[in-house]
């Protein structure tokens, strides 16, 4: 079974737009263990990865999908034609703190930054990187904003918990301040 | 890429070539790995001399961003001149570093950066790895998807694409060729009865764009009388118009359909 399992599993794969869960794994291939699509897909992973294949198996945003290897990326970028938007730095350090720090309000994150950043949040939503969680009960009913599944995908994540937690950074001196502004 | 450079020649003034900072933040943490400072022990004097200089070019280039800067300016000073108060001579109580009050919002911002610059290195989807690209149109299944009416509000929003896409193609106003409501409705349910269903934007193909504004008021006519329905899958995507006459496909909850 396991091979063909395996083979089941790379069809769907193949197939799905979306990154897929184990669940819905599970639902489509009837008389499969969780524990079996678990190892099946592992193999599958190993299998992508030692036969140095163009596409890879990661784990994103709580599922399975087959992406193109980072160095290919050159490639795809001429093949399709075009440029990739990109994030300004402003942007990024926006999505950062909302992604370590959510829930977090707007007030908040302009007290981070120290700057406003009205502008930046509304393109982060058309994105669809970041979302309204909810309203926090103060005056005003400010609005709660969180990172989304779609942030998940796009930075390769299987989960937030998968970020580093803030206090991994706390070792920061004035050495290293000045160390990694160099490469910025 | 560093957002300034200056050198303090010999007289102590900066030539400087600036470029934009993120904000206050950005530029007191930029002073102090220019200056090589530890951040726990910043001389204020010297940190509030070089931040005002640069705050008063910042003030001739860009008047909006100023605003950011001058709140912290006003922080940078205050802490200065508390510090220029002599210790109070309790002999228990430790008084607060003054410092304090930026200590903290530099060191957290610059945790931020440094998170954000992790982020940055990641693998983004789309910059550096990518998926199929699915055009889900060959891929539509009516019988799989669930399908719902789509409102007037996504009719308008759609029809507003199609003419951000018409080529403008500007017909000459001499040209008396005009194609009335009337024809055009028989036009569209002569073209469905053909094939079983159309893509809403078929509909505007290689059309003037005055017919294009016709069509459109003929789609809304023949939903009105019923005759046709607009379907789309339910989490957005492909609209597709079919005969009502013909079984259609199972469509969830409708709700206003013109």
């Amino acid at each position: 079974m396991t091979t063909q399992l395996k083979a089941i599993i790379e069809c769907l794969l193949y197939l799905a737009e979306e990154p897929l869960p184990v669940k819905r794994l599970r639902e489509t291939i009837p008389g499969a263990e969780t524990r079996e699509i678990v190892s099946a897909v592992e193999e599958l992973q190993q299998d992508y990865e030692s036969e140095s294949r163009g596409m890879e198996l990661r784990e994103v945003a709580g599922g399975y999908q087959l992406r193109s290897r980072p160095e290919f990326k050159d490639y795809i970028k001429r093949f399709r034609r075009v440029e990739p938007s990109r994030l300004s730095r402003a942007a990024m350090e926006t999505l950062a703190i909302i992604a370590y720090k959510q829930p977090i309000l707007k007030s908040e994150v302009e007290r981070l930054r120290g700057v406003e950043v009205g502008g930046i949040l509304r393109t982060l939503m058309e994105k669809g990187l970041i979302r309204v969680v909810g309203r926090k009960n103060l005056p005003g009913r400010p609005i709660i904003y969180g990172t989304t599944k779609k942030f998940l995908g796009v930075f390769e994540l299987k989960d937030l918990s998968e970020l580093p937690t803030l206090e991994e950074f706390t070792q920061i001196t004035g050495e290293t301040l000045h160390a990694y502004r160099e490469d910025s | 890429m560093p957002p300034a450079t200056n050198d303090a020649s010999g007289d102590g003034s900066f030539s400087v070539r600036l470029e934009p900072f993120e904000g206050p933040l950005d530029l007191l943490l930029f002073l102090v790995r220019k200056n090589e400072l530890d951040i726990y022990d910043i001389p204020i004097a010297r940190v509030t001399k070089q931040y005002l200089e640069y705050i008063d070019l910042i003030r001739t280039l860009n008047l909006d961003q100023a605003g950011d800067f001058l709140a912290m300016a006003a922080t940078l000073v205050h802490i200065k001149s508390r510090m220029l108060l002599p210790e109070p001579a309790g002999p228990e109580e430790e008084a607060e570093d003054p410092r304090q009050e930026i200590i903290q919002p530099l060191l957290e911002y610059a945790r931020l950066k440094e998170a954000a610059a992790l982020l940055e290195k990641r693998h983004l989807l789309d910059r550096d790895v990518f998926t199929r690209d699915f055009v889900s149109d060959e891929l539509f299944d009516p019988e799989e998807e669930e399908l719902v009416r789509v409102s007037l509000f996504d009719l308008l929003s759609a029809f507003k694409e199609v003419i951000a896409h018409s080529t403008g193609k500007v017909l000459l106003a001499l040209d008396r060729f005009e194609c009335t409501l009337e024809e055009k409705v028989s036009d569209i349910l002569e073209r469905l009865g053909r094939s079983r269903n159309l893509l809403f934007t078929e509909l505007f193909t290689d059309l003037h764009r005055r017919e294009l504004v016709v069509t459109f008021l003929a789609i809304l006519e023949l939903l009105k009388l019923n005759l046709i329905q607009v379907v789309q899958p339910a989490q957005g995507g492909i609209m597709r118009v079919y005969l009502v006459t013909q079984p259609s496909p199972a469509y969830g909850s409708d709700d206003n359909t013109t």
